[in-house]
């Protein structure tokens, strides 16, 4: 069960490379898991730490000064590559609350949907210029569908009517396919002959 | 009259139990739910924690092929897992399919493997279907002319609960490949070619249909290559229409409808062609007869050129960095590049006919000392058939590893891994920084131009190989 998002107020930590895969957010060998939670501290692992296991105190999420930031801002496409769902539980889990992007993969935007992780895609000119000035505090406010900065200015960013819906009220994607029952019992009804699956 | 409509159209509408409106998505029926050791147990749990049992475990399969070692078990019988956590994912999947009946492809089983090479070949993989699986790659299914698509671990759930997925209809996008493929040249070409011109990000919010002359004339091989990597442009899905050689395929596997029966879905399979006249949202030519065998310079998969051109000049920082992180130089010939490591397999590249292109290569010739070449079948029966076609012995006298099926080095969670530093030539589909273990590089390529790198013990053209004359 989602817990109820509204707005989201941070500074942001900057990943201004395009085409950040899930890889790269989750390496594979953090994989052998058969929970979802504790992924934070593995949470872009390889650039985290150096080849010799010692951190990398310039990657932005080791700097002092990012600690407690909850808005991402990465270069386009992120998230694409795998469907790992954790990837959007590690970055859940260390902290972050959105990602500010131009373009967020597919399966990936989905995934952190379903883990209150919120995708705000804005144009890539915005998503520049809001990576000029990480120190601003950044205001996402999910019912307006916008994200506010202490100039004044306010981008506004699609999200599905439905994926508002389950952040606002902390809908259950499954408990609202669970009472759909009947609806999929006719559908198995009326469609026995088309499945094969023997 | 009735409106032309997209083979994805026909597909889509065929499983929407409640329509999408604005406020909210279709609840989308799945016919075929395929799971595996990595990222089914947390779907599992939710179902546990509240109560539920899996709707339709019979639509339900599964197979362990992520964490599974790809060495033989010792003389105790026990597996070289490569940690216990991997073993551990291994029970836990045992374990629930167990408790909920479901029917598992089990270690020793002589039908597992990789999940997209095994339902392809038992024929649970049918046209027409809908086909989830928690991994990106279940794109491959779509070869098939089923809408086939990867779903993460929440959403396992839902299908394992419900047999339903909430899903927005994606756009249609129409890739359309003319033209006869040249000599050396094949489907794994043919996508990265494909992925270059239209970018990781080309087919983000679409499902791609592959058409034309080219596809056509491709095997169910080829076919699945290519829909395998759909995903790699961002794509939803990738699809090809089915015909002959689809029904064909299907004819001589065990668990499509048989008899009487396939007849008849041979005539439901046929209707799924999309429609004259019917409008893709996007739409790509490609021309066949320019694409030369391709390998990647860069650490995502859009960036493949021809393995006889230079690595191009960096289009901005970031081509800058993936170009120091692989090692390589701005105008350099990507041919004659030193190979450290040659990986033949991963759900891409990994059947029968992968591995007698390889062994084409490999009959009479040596790996190059340099190099350490692993081939891994994708499945129990691509290892049972290659092996009674002798590619086993041909692999192994040309000093390469023949292993036992799995993901192995593609995703390298298993223990198969390229050391920090070294340099894979691989048929396998990401070549992400650290994807086949940290700060391994990786050069995406067709098993033809992975076996020939392997001999020369460099970056090689398949095509100038096959003029040197085997020993
Ligand atoms: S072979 Fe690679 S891409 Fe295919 S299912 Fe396994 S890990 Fe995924």
């Amino acid at each position: 069960m989602n817990t109820a998002v509204n707005i989201i107020r941070s500074r942001a930590v900057v990943l201004s490379q395009a085409n950040i895969d899930t890889d790269r957010i989750i390496p594979a060998r953090f994989l052998s898991t058969t929970i979802r939670t504790g992924l934070g501290e593995h949470a872009f692992a390889d650039w985290r730490k150096r080849a010799d296991g010692s951190v990398d105190p310039e990657f932005a999420l080791n700097r002092p000064e990012n600690a407690g930031r909850s808005i991402l801002l990465a270069g386009r496409n992120f998230g694409c590559g795998s469907s790992r769902e954790h990837a959007p539980w590690a970055l859940t889990d260390a902290g972050l609350r959105a990602v500010v992007s131009s373009q967020v993969a597919d399966i990936f935007r989905a995934n952190a949907l379903k883990n209150g992780l919120v995708p705000v895609v804005l144009d890539e000119a915005v998503v520049q210029s809001l990576m000029q000035r990480p120190d601003d505090e950044l205001e996402i406010d999910i019912a307006a569908g916008e994200l506010r900065t202490p100039d004044g200015q306010r981008h506004a960013f699609a999200l599905d009517a439905f994926a508002r819906t389950c952040l606002l009220e902390g809908v259950d994607e499954l408990g609202y396919l669970l009472a759909r029952g009947a609806d999929i019992q006719h559908y198995e009804t009326s469609h026995r002959e088309s499945s094969h699956v023997v | 009259m009735t409106t032309p409509r997209t083979l994805f159209d026909k597909l889509w509408d065929a499983h929407v139990v409640v329509p999408e409106t604005a406020a909210a998505p279709a609840v989308f029926y799945i016919d075929l739910h395929l799971i595996h050791e990595v990222t089914s147990p947390q779907g599992f749990t939710e179902l546990a924690s509240r109560g539920i049992a899996p709707r339709r475990p019979d639509l339900t399969k599964a197979t362990l092929d992520h964490s599974t070692p790809t060495l033989p078990a010792d003389a105790a019988g026990e597996l070289p897992y490569h940690k216990p956590e991997a073993k551990a994912q291994v029970e836990r999947l045992r374990e629930n399919c167990k408790a909920h009946g479901i029917e598992i492809f089990d270690l020793g089983s002589a039908q597992r493997g990789i999940v997209h090479v095994i339902a392809p070949e038992l024929g649970l993989t049918q046209p027409g279907m809908s086909i989830v699986c928690g991994d990106s790659h279940t794109s491959t299914h779509g070869a098939f002319g089923a809408l086939a698509f990867g779903i993460g671990s929440s959403e396992v759930g839902h299908v394992l609960a419900t047999q339903c997925l909430l899903q927005r209809k994606p756009k249609t996008l129409a890739i359309t490949i003319d033209g006869e493929l040249g000599e050396g040249v094949g489907a794994k070409d043919v996508v990265l070619h494909v992925i270059q011109q239209i970018g990781v990000n080309g087919g983000t919010g679409h499902v791609i249909e592959f058409r034309g002359s080219t596809v056509r004339a491709m095997s169910m091989e080829s076919r699945m290559t290519l829909c395998n990597m759909a995903i790699e442009a961002g794509a939803r899905a990738g699809l090809v229409a089915p015909d002959d050689v689809t029904f064909e395929w299907l004819s001589r596997t065990p668990r499509a409808p048989q008899g009487r029966a396939f007849d008849a879905a041979v005539k439901r399979w046929r209707t799924l062609a999309t429609d004259d006249g019917a409008a893709f949202d996007q739409e790509v030519q490609v021309d066949a007869r320019r694409i030369a065998p391709a390998v990647t310079w860069g650490t995502h998969p859009g960036t493949a050129i021809g393995v006889d051109q230079r690595v191009p000049e960096p289009a901005d920082a970031a081509e800058a960095k993936a170009q120091a992180y692989m090692g390589l130089h701005a105008g350099a010939a990507i041919a004659g590049t030193p190979v450290d490591v040659v990986f033949v397999g991963s759900c891409t590249n990994c059947r029968l006919s992968d591995m007698r292109d390889v062994a084409g290569v490999l009959a009479g010739r040596r790996v190059h000392p340099r190099v350490r070449m692993l081939v891994v079948p994708g499945s129990e029966q691509v290892k049972r058939e290659a092996e009674a076609e002798g590619i086993d012995r041909i692999v192994r006298a040309a000093g390469a590893e023949w292993r036992e099926p799995g993901c192995s080095m593609c995703i390298a969670m298993n223990g198969d891994l390229v050391a920090p530093g070294q340099l894979a030539v691989s048929t396998s589909n990401r070549n992400f920084e650290g994807r086949q273990g940290p700060g391994a590089r990786t050069l995406l390529a067709s098993p033809l131009t992975a076996a020939a790198s392997a001999v020369a013990g460099v970056v090689a053209d398949p095509r100038t190989l096959a003029a040197t004359e085997a020993a």
